[in-house]
């Protein structure tokens, strides 16, 4: 008779507990909803980058534009892809000397494009401290991405991809 | 007790602040394919102008009209 009342009173004891301590099974409740709504809102977030802000689309543009010009270059090997997630003249002598201050102001123009790049995505994702994050990623993604022939830093030193 | 109770709950929602400053590495990576696939102009299902030269974008229609 005792073993079997004692699982009731035991029921009991935890609801009497439970009864006692509800305002802090309630707030416990709520901050456990509330945790997990803000893990979710961040891993939507997460989910994808916001790229398309009327300044990264600018900086596309103008890249979109200058790869047609730098696009020979790579193909030479005159310019390749550094390992920051840049372009550098790799071999100025494969290019005609009249054209060599040309060159050397594209690939000014594009690095400038590259860190407007960067920033741009960070600032257009409400984290300017991401740059160099975004930086780094890209600088893996151009070299992957680097069709067969071209220059790419890696570990200091020139590859051909 | 109170107190202690609303301490918990003021450190609860800072931890829950905190939490969204994290970076995204997967969604950087896809963002940086996307970007770079607009820029080298990589649609799915076309070429690369490897052997193409420099040409402007515009191109005259192919069927034009010989003209009288």
């Amino acid at each position: 008779m005792i073993t079997s009342m004692q699982p009731v009173s035991r029921c009991l004891g935890w609801l009497t507990l439970g009864l006692r301590h509800a305002y802090a099974v309630v707030k416990a409740l709520l901050c456990g909803a509330f945790l997990s709504t803000a893990l979710t809102l961040s891993a939507q977030a997460a989910a994808d980058l916001d790229v398309n802000t009327p300044a990264v689309a600018a900086v596309k543009a103008s890249m979109q534009s200058r790869h047609v010009q730098l696009l020979p270059y790579f193909q030479s090997g005159a310019v390749g892809l550094t390992a920051d997630g840049f372009v550098a003249v790799k071999e100025p002598g494969l290019v005609p000397l009249s054209q060599r201050s040309a060159l050397t102001a594209l690939v000014k123009d594009e690095n400038a494009d590259r860190t407007n790049l960067y920033r741009g995505i960070a600032a257009a994702n409400g984290h300017p401290e991401w740059e160099g994050e975004i930086q780094r990623t890209f600088a893996i993604r151009w070299i992957d991405k680097a069709q067969p022939g071209w220059f790419v830093q890696r570990d200091g030193q020139w590859l051909r991809k | 007790m109170r107190t202690a109770g609303m301490l918990l709950a003021a450190t609860g929602l800072s931890a829950c602040v905190t939490i969204n400053i994290y970076f995204p590495a997967a969604a950087a990576e896809k963002a940086a394919d996307k970007v770079i696939d607009e820029i080298w102009q990589v649609p799915a299902g076309q070429h690369l102008p490897a052997d193409q030269p420099t040409v402007p974008a515009t191109t005259p229609p192919a069927n034009q009209e010989p003209k009288p």
